[in-house]
């Protein structure tokens, strides 16, 4: 499905070069929920970028369903069949709900048809369809309608990157439901950058990045507990 | 009225035919169709171009048409429309200019229109300015609106410029007594080297007026645009002015607001604010498949409707 190879990023910063990521190499086959996680500032969110075309990576190569996809742009990915749910929802002035939703489904869709979608992510639709998609909406109505722009788009492989942020837990727990439905039901790659234990107990395999380094990849039973043994103390004490 | 004048009308007021209600079409110069009603009476100014329009009080939900085209180029007119709304009555006016200029000398369109709102009357006002023609003569239209809201009135005025108008020098002017409310949405486009300037004086001298002047524009290829508002406080009242303009290409914008509060209880505010397109709403909607220039169309229009 995707293939990322010896993927470098380095930016320009007053001290010098900054290297966001580090020769990660990574496989993820098809159909699969794979849950990337690691500490804030680890190259997560920059890794998600890369793959939908956001950022381009300094070297390395990206292959998606055999198709060297490195050069393409974000609009030439995601008409190969990828979608990107952003950490931060985009506002826009004079853009209704209906019409983001339509925009991501490709086709004219009915108002029940963009009511499902809204309701999937806990939203009830009639209140929101008519409502600009702008800062009259509360950071976690954006994010349900930012998930909500993904599962329109019903691609062969959706990136979330932390959907959890900005949602409270009552409804994150039925927004999982939304995740494993994609999943399961329409069998399509699932992508999340995420911190919630929600999230890393559901997925098929678990990534870790750190540091800007790919560290680990592997089921639940092996990444967790590893993982749950690095939060016991500061470095900064431990040092 | 030949095909052009009927595009023109379409794009301009939404008509596809003579209106229902009152009306009067203003072609090339001429009057090229009226209707008046009961309650609604125009009448041709003997001393200069222009109409009356005489809405009776209490007159209630009627609308009245006053779309003006020109399709000839070269033609420069000036038009003086009153318009007395008269007590208690709720209507809709549309007006709008089409220019067709399909030659190389300039068309113009000046009109001064003078609102005289009853008390406790309410009034919306729709205007639409459109020009298209293959030929290179300018298409210029200066529109100056004057407004007296009497005690307990109420004024909407809707103003859309998208396309096709070379030049425009916009003066809006208004002075509210007691309880009067104005409300101003006005959306502009100006793209190649277009130019338009838009002033709002408001005078807010009643107690409990209000006014709320909200601007939005986008401003294309080597256009500018010049955004005045000024508000005046003069009693206990309550004004706001915002200005949203979106900038691309080579274009310039302008925004002065301008705020006085003569009067301890005057409750003032301006906003105004000038940027490129967001460069995350452009990824955004290219995440959903949409080109650059397809996003592109997209938030403007948006931004626009």
């Amino acid at each position: 499905m995707l293939e990322l190879r010896n993927i470098s990023f380095s930016v320009d910063s007053e001290k010098g070069k900054k290297e966001i990521l580090k020769d990660v190499s990574l496989t993820i086959d098809d159909n699969k929920f794979i849950a990337i996680t690691g500490p804030n500032g680890g190259g997560k969110s920059t890794l998600a970028k890369i793959m939908m075309g956001i950022e381009k990576p300094t070297s390395g190569q990206i292959i998606f369903n055999g198709t060297d996809i490195t050069d393409m742009s974000i609009t030439e990915r995601a008409n190969m069949g990828m979608s990107f749910a952003f950490q931060q929802p985009v506002r826009f002035k004079g853009i209704k709900v209906k019409d983001i939703i339509k925009l991501a489904a490709k086709d004219n869709l009915s108002t029940a048809g963009i009511c499902d979608y809204l309701s999937e992510v806990g939203l009830c639709a009639r209140d929101y369809i008519n409502r600009d998609v702008d800062g009259s909406l509360s950071g976690g109505e954006l994010k349900r309608i930012e998930i909500a722009t993904v599962l329109a788009r019903n691609t062969e492989l959706s990136i979330f990157d932390e959907p959890e942020a900005g949602i409270d837990l009552w409804s994150f727990k039925n927004l999982i439901k939304v995740f494993e439905k994609m999943h399961k039901e329409k069998e399509q790659t699932i992508i999340i950058i995420s911190h919630q234990e929600r999230i890393l107990n559901i997925a098929d395999e678990i990534v870790v990045i750190a540091d800007g380094t790919f560290r680990a990849k592997g089921k639940k039973d092996d990444i967790l507990p590893e993982l749950l043994k690095g939060t016991g103390g500061c470095k900064f004490y431990n040092d | 009225m030949d095909e052009i004048q009927k595009s023109l009308l379409e794009e301009i007021a939404g008509l596809h035919e003579v209106p229902a209600g009152a009306y009067n079409i203003r072609a090339n110069g001429g009057m090229a169709g009226r209707n008046t009603t009961a309650n609604i009476d125009i009448v041709t100014k003997e001393d200069k171009q222009g109409i009356d329009i005489i809405i009776k009080p209490g007159t209630k939900k009627e609308s009245i048409h006053i779309p003006v085209i020109i399709s000839e180029s070269g033609l420069t007119e000036m038009v003086y429309n009153d318009f007395y709304i008269g007590e208690d009555s709720d209507v809709v006016i549309v007006a709008g200019c089409g220019i067709h200029n399909g030659g190389d000398k300039k068309s113009q369109h000046d009109g001064i229109h003078s609102f005289f709102v009853g008390k406790n009357a309410k009034v919306k006002y729709v205007e639409k300015h459109y020009g298209k023609g293959e030929g290179t003569g300018e298409r210029i239209m200066n529109p100056t609106t004057i407004i007296e809201i009497d005690e307990g009135g109420y004024m909407e005025l809707e103003t859309v410029q998208i396309k096709g108008v070379d030049s425009t020098d916009r003066v809006t002017k208004a002075t509210l007594k007691e309880g009067a409310k104005l409300v101003v949405g006005e959306k502009l486009m100006t793209h190649g080297s277009q130019y338009a300037r838009t002033a709002f004086e408001v005078d807010l001298n009643g107690e409990s007026s209000s006014a709320k002047v909200v601007s939005r524009s986008v401003a294309k290829d080597e256009s500018s645009q010049i955004f005045l508002a000024k508000i005046n406080g003069n009693n206990k009242c309550v004004g706001h002015s915002e200005c949203d303009a979106i900038i691309m290409d080579n274009a310039k914008i302008s925004a002065i607001p301008e705020i006085n509060a003569n009067d301890l209880n005057a409750e003032l505010i301006h906003e105004a604010a000038i940027g490129k397109i967001a460069g995350e709403q452009l990824l955004k909607l290219m995440t959903l498949g949409l080109t650059e220039e397809e996003a592109e169309a997209h938030i403007v229009n948006g931004f626009l409707k």
